[in-house]
């Protein structure tokens, strides 16, 4: 066993050339995790930049009153599908190509524990989204019963109704898989000295992340196949005419969406607290009381569903039940954002894009979490309910939280993927760009939705016109600015300078910081010793 | 120190130029004699009934909250910004890392905001959800795209849609102005009217899809659900007759945006003055 990281980076240099199949057999029948993860992360820009036509198509139809583009079926149609590609296209695919590159690395295993079942998980998506995606040329169009797909409206569309209930179906069998394989990586082929409280807070979210895919993609699957058997095969689950309910359907639906939400911002909290450390050149604060509150807001997520659904004639105990258990998710939230404060509190701090676009995360996700807790108050919620207040609200937490936290994570670990540095001043132009336009696009909404302005609707009343204008104007811009990001990473992968050394960042710690750079194709063939471990666990 | 210096500059640029953008859309809008007051509508209506008015102080008070904690953590956050940065010659303190006490009290102050915050909270569900001796019950039927309202026991009863002003101008490349359209997708052919300082009762239902009947100064919103008959209730005060105005807040297909509500609040003997004249017009029509 090699005892010294010179001995380990030998290793991999003579590894290096091992048993890589060229051409297109190494992408289609990729089980190198490595691989696998730049295939999630290709597919994933592929669809934000798709998710993101429809959004500035939305945007230039509300930048006046009055219908000028589309109308307000195709409009319906543009909010579904923004929604399902960018959650289901974007950011999840994202994070499980993060997960893919990164969780081997981090916890000294040699690839992730069933490679086979990797390159399933990922080729199906591919597949669900052409599926999804083509249902634009169907009779009809498509889906535009919103992203929630609330019966009896979603019941009402025809051809491209079944596309997307087993698109659904395809990306939530991928999305289990990918869990199931992420869960069987971190509890089989962690390091010898890798224990559970020495995990890189990354891996620690994903772990917990994967335990509530597995709980929940299943629930969603139930809903949409009870939507499919109403609508061709005559049951009534949520018929109302035949004994059903179409307020179970919201139910079943938020008890995978709420949980759907942490899916998608749990891993970008560990991404945060890599790198807020990393850049102000201290440990972590609170390593176990992040981990807890992670596990606890994981809890948490299970009861809380009906706080989407506040206005559908709940009962005064549930509403008073699930206010109460919705308020109780800022204090995990709240040690949370304390804890990244006092990681920056008497560091060193620098300012390079991924720090940058982590406290762009810890201010506008902390913005977020105001009007999420807002939210909560059920009376003023019934003011709030499906206007532009909510639209904001869950942008400031999936935009500038997860999409900003991934970003971030691109921005941190791309030197260590491909051994180069990117331009950091574009990045810093990208992230000025991003950061600026995004407060212009979505503040405004927080005063439309106070005002008056219900959300998904595609022309509205005179009064809205000004705050949508601005909206409009940082849409465009925050979307054009968005194309800097590829550019930047081409960019870097043909010609960046070459990175020296294991460590691209100075105060960098983990695993992955103990490999050369590039990454070797495969990697930790030899485990790592106990005092690289114990260099990366410092906390 | 050249990369921070760099790192600055595309960030003061841009701020100046998002300025300028935020300026050069004001200036025209400003000009513009319109009246549409969009600049100004920034914040809930406090509304004209007693749930709108502790709808709004639960909401101003949230929103106080919020800015306090707010000012405070991104003001350490800030601070650390400015002063612990390296180019600045700071050195980290590596072994700050862990500290019960701090971590005890930043758990428990929380606690105690958030039950402070869920007590006026709790008492206002309370009294959203007291729909008991109401002086009129007014049922409404949400439809694909409009609202039914029958006034229980008074037989009166009558379909409100969006009017033909608004329907014509929100055609795709209309021609016409939304600016020449009063009340542009806010107004509809019959209004709702009820009676002032008279507690009125909704049941509220659907027949074909979820909508939501919701306007915001009387501070309620309420889903009308095929197969249920949700309860809501709301009492404008006395002295505040007047024309209020909202829509259908659930996503209900392509129409969602073209189901407008107005309620014209009108004194009590205005209200039954109109009532018999309704159902007068009504039997009328019925029986030719």
């Amino acid at each position: 066993m090699a005892e010294t990281p010179h001995t380990e980076a030998h290793a991999h240099a003579e590894h290096d050339h091992d048993h890589k199949p060229h051409g297109w057999r190494r992408w289609v029948f990729a089980t190198n995790h490595k691989d696998i993860g730049t295939m999630y992360l290709v597919f994933s820009c592929i669809m934000f930049f798709t998710g993101g036509a429809f959004a500035m198509m939305i945007r230039a139809e509300l930048f006046k009153p009055g219908l000028q583009i589309v109308d307000a079926g195709v409009f319906n149609s543009l909010t579904t599908m923004h929604g399902l590609v960018m959650i289901f296209g974007a950011i999840m695919p994202a994070w499980v190509g993060l997960a893919n590159w990164m969780i081997p690395i981090q916890i000294g295993a040699p690839d992730m524990a069933l490679p086979r079942l990797n390159n399933l998980s990922f080729w199906i998506l591919p597949f669900a989204f052409v599926l999804l995606l083509s249902s634009w040329l169907v009779p009809g169009s498509a889906p535009a019963g919103g992203w929630t797909m609330y019966p009896p409206l979603t019941l009402q569309f025809g051809a491209s109704f079944p596309m997307l209930i087993f698109a659904i179906h395809m990306m939530g069998i991928s999305s289990i898989l990918g869990a199931i394989n992420v869960i069987v990586t971190i509890m089989n082929l962690r390091a010898p000295g890798m224990t559970l409280l020495r995990m890189p807070l990354f891996v620690w979210t994903w772990l917990i992340t994967s335990f509530l895919l597995v709980a929940v993609m299943p629930v969603l699957a139930g809903a949409v196949t009870m939507l499919l058997t109403d609508h061709f095969f005559g049951t009534s689950f949520f018929n109302a005419a035949g004994g059903g309910d179409p307020v179970m359907f919201q139910h079943i639906f938020w008890f995978f969406g709420h949980p759907e939400v942490y899916i998608m911002i749990l891993p970008g909290f560990g991404v945060v607290s890599e790198i807020i450390p990393a850049f102000s050149r201290k440990p972590l604060f609170g390593y176990e009381a992040m981990v807890y509150a992670t596990a606890s807001i994981a809890f948490l997520s299970f009861i809380v569903w009906a706080h989407h659904m506040f206005t559908v004639g709940l009962p005064t105990s549930a509403l008073l039940f699930f206010m109460f258990a919705t308020m109780l998710i800022a204090v995990p939230t709240g040690v949370k954002v304390f804890n990244w404060t006092a990681t920056m509190w008497r560091g060193s701090l620098t300012f390079e894009p991924p720090m940058l676009f982590a406290l762009a995360f810890l201010f506008l996700f902390t913005i977020g979490g105001f009007s999420g807790l807002m939210l909560a108050m059920v009376p003023a919620d019934f003011q709030y309910q499906d206007t532009y207040f909510v639209v904001a609200h869950f942008h400031y937490v999936l935009v500038s939280g997860s999409a900003f936290a991934i970003i971030a994570g691109v921005y941190y670990w791309l030197p260590k993927w491909v051994g180069r540095m990117y331009d950091m001043t574009l990045a810093k132009w990208h992230f000025w760009l991003s950061a600026i336009f995004f407060n212009v696009l979505f503040f405004p909404q927080h005063f439309l939705g106070l005002a008056g302005m219900p959300r998904r609707i595609p022309d509205y009343a005179v009064q809205f016109a000004d705050w949508n204008m601005v909206s409009s104007i940082g849409g465009f811009v925050f979307g054009l600015s968005q194309l800097l990001f590829p550019y930047i990473i081409w960019k870097c992968v043909r010609s960046g300078q070459r990175v020296e050394g294991t460590r691209a960042w100075d105060g960098a710690r983990g695993l992955e910081w103990e490999l050369p750079s590039p990454a070797p194709y495969h990697s930790w063939t030899i485990p790592p010793t106990e005092a690289m471990i114990a260099r990366g666990a410092e906390h | 120190m050249y990369r921070a210096r760099l790192g600055i500059r595309p960030g003061i640029w841009l701020s100046i130029a998002a300025l300028l953008a935020a300026a050069g859309a004001a200036l025209p809008a400003m000009a513009d004699e319109s009246p549409r007051g969009g600049w100004g509508l920034l914040n809930l209506p406090v509304g004209v009934t007693s749930i709108s008015r502790d709808v709004y102080s639960i909401h101003m008070m949230a929103f106080w909250v919020c800015v306090w904690i707010g000012v405070l953590v991104f003001g350490v956050m800030i601070w650390s910004i400015i002063f612990h940065r390296r180019s600045r010659g700071a050195v980290a303190d590596v072994t700050l890392v862990h500290n019960t006490k701090v971590e005890i009290v930043w758990t428990t102050i929380p606690v105690l905001i958030l039950v402070g915050m869920a007590i006026p909270a709790a008492h206002g569900i309370v009294l959203i959800g007291d729909d008991a001796h109401s002086q009129l019950d007014i049922k409404v039927t949400g439809f694909q795209w409009g609202w039914q309202y029958e006034y229980v026991g008074k037989g009166v009863s009558f379909i409100s849609k969006l009017d033909a002003k608004s329907m014509a101008a929100s055609e795709l490349d209309s021609g016409i102005s939304p600016y020449s359209v009063p009340h542009y997708l806010r107004n509809v052919d019959h209004p709702l009217v009820v009676p002032v300082g008279t507690k009125v009762r909704l049941l509220v239902t659907a027949v074909d899809v979820i909508h939501s009947w919701w306007v915001p100064d009387f501070g309620i919103k309420k889903d009308a659900i095929p197969g249920y008959i949700n309860t809501s209730w709301f009492e404008v005060d006395a002295n505040k007759p007047g024309v209020y105005r909202g829509q259908c807040a659930e996503l209900c297909g392509r129409g969602h945006g073209y189901m407008p509500i107005v309620v014209d609040a009108v004194s009590k003997a205005d209200f039954q003055a109109w009532l018999k004249r309704e159902a007068a017009a009504e039997k009328a029509a019925a029986s030719s």
